[in-house]
């Protein structure tokens, strides 16, 4: 039973909700108390954007049992416009793809939007956040 | 007092599905649905698409549009027949993730495909009885015909999201008017997966009287005459009927045609009129009159006059167009991927 993480993560999933620290300027998604790079405990709210490009990518042919209908799953490492990285599934890709790399070039600029992620089972909660697509 | 739409924004699903793709699947004649019917592909939602994910995305464009505060809206109303819950709003995930929670009224609402009519129309009453600066009227669908059912040829996604409210005004409303009765046209029960439909009901009794009255009502009250309109939009459950109906009223098909989008995108219920509205308001000019009316089986239409202003050239580049998303990035699918991503396969408990 997913819910209650589900339910906690709303602002990132839902959102993008990261911090900025005011000393260094370090984006953290999801948002810390702390800053890794430079110890700092202030920060300021911060959006993340919704464009970027991918940076690597890797498809997954045996996902686990709520994505089993999407199969193969395509996650990416997608650089947003500000530098921040995040790791989120490609999604709206031909249903049958041979060979990716034809279609995902390393550097292809993506847009990220709201999807489904998954469903719990047949009669539980719709799971949403971001994927990306291709621009 | 002014009231009128100050942002609106659709979204068109990637994946498509032609006619011949469905008839050869059933034994039909496409060309006689074609020309008989005039529709020729229609969208399909991902398999991560709904109801929610569609009113989020035509939701997002229509902010971007606004240029507003998401905070300042106090109400935001998802009209649709394809709710993704049976028990759970809707309106609740969309508000949350366009950042107007906590302080909005939220409701879903059904009535075929007259939802999103509905919600434009509370909408636009709140703002105009004073009740909040700004409320969204959203109607969007991912409407499914019964396998084999003539019903699938159209039944397709896709929506369109409203922004009322006083100040930087895009679009007017003038006149509003509902026509309503109680037809047994079409219909599903609960626990259903597909609806039924009367067959004899569909036409003369329930969308020609409905929106036939309707547009007659608004032209009586207004006093005016088609050829004072510069577009009209009129609810689209095949390519047919809406331009029928125009041409009872008098309307001339290049006033149609912007927002005659039924052909290539199939019927998206909720979401039909609004957006033939949507794409009607991208390409129309300040002082440009626009005629659009709902229909919803059961029955009811609602009909709502505009008038463009000026800021129409400032907002309408700073969201993707209709027409540009419902031609590009078009992914097609075989009838069994399009059985899939529909869940019309029977599957293992364990799939
Ligand atoms: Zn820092």
């Amino acid at each position: 039973m997913l819910t209650p993480r589900v339910y906690k993560e709303i602002p990132q999933r839902y959102r993008l909700e990261a911090n900025k620290c005011k000393k260094c300027g370090r984006v953290n998604f999801p948002p810390r108390l702390v800053c890794p790079n430079c110890g700092s405990q202030e920060f300021e709210d911060y959006r993340l954007p919704t464009t970027g490009k991918i940076l690597t990518y890797t498809v997954v042919r045996t996902p686990p049992v709520d994505f089993k209908l999407q199969k193969p799953i395509v996650l990416a490492i997608v650089e947003l416009e500000d530098g921040t990285r995040i790791m989120c599934q490609v999604t709206d890709l031909p249903p049958y793809v041979e060979n990716y790399d034809e279609i995902i070039k390393i550097g292809a600029p993506v847009e990220l939007v709201f999807r489904k992620i998954f469903s719990e089972g047949e009669a539980g909660i719709h799971v949403y956040g971001y994927k990306c697509r291709l621009i | 007092m002014a009231v009128g739409i100050v942002g609106y924004g659709s979204y068109v699903p990637r994946y498509r599905i032609k006619v011949e793709e469905i008839a050869k699947q059933w034994g039909d004649n496409a060309e006689s649905i074609k020309n008989g019917l005039l529709l020729y592909e229609k969208t399909v939602p991902g398999m991560d698409e709904d109801t929610i994910t569609i009113s989020y995305m035509a939701a997002k464009y229509a902010l971007q549009r606004a240029g507003i505060d998401p905070k300042e809206i106090g109400a935001l109303y998802i009209g649709s027949e394809s709710h993704p819950y049976a028990v759970k709003p809707s309106g609740t995930v969309v508000a949350e993730a366009l950042g107007i929670t906590p302080d909005v009224h939220i409701a879903d609402f059904e009535f075929a495909c007259k939802a999103g009519s509905e919600a434009m129309f509370v909408a636009y009453s709140h703002v105009k009885a004073g009740n909040m600066k700004y409320a969204m009227g959203i109607g969007a669908d991912t409407s499914q015909g019964a396998p084999g059912d003539a019903l699938e040829y159209s039944a397709a996604a896709g929506g369109s999201a409203f922004i009322f409210g006083t100040e930087n005004i895009v679009a007017e409303v003038l006149y509003t008017y509902s026509f309503t009765t109680d037809t047994p046209d079409f219909w599903r029960r609960e626990h259903e997966f597909y609806p039924q439909h009367a067959g004899r009901f569909t036409g003369e009794p329930a969308y020609f009287r409905h929106v036939l009255s309707c547009a007659r009502a608004l032209m009586d009250m207004s006093g005016l005459k088609a050829e004072d309109f510069a577009y009209a939009i009129f609810h689209m459950p095949n390519g047919k009927f809406p331009l029928r109906a125009g041409k009872i009223l008098g309307f001339k098909k290049e006033q149609l045609e912007p927002g005659w989008i039924v052909p290539w995108q199939g019927n998206t219920y909720s979401g039909s009129s609004p957006t033939g509205l949507s794409a009607t308001l991208d390409i129309a000019k300040p002082g440009d009159l626009i005629l659009m009316v709902s229909f919803g089986s059961g029955a009811g239409s609602d009909g709502f006059i505009f008038k463009v202003t000026e800021r129409i050239e400032e907002v309408r580049d700073k969201a993707p167009k209709f027409w540009d998303m419902l031609k590009n990035n078009k992914i097609y699918l075989d009838y069994g991927l399009y059985a899939k991503f529909r869940g019309k396969i029977i599957l293992r408990p364990e799939l």
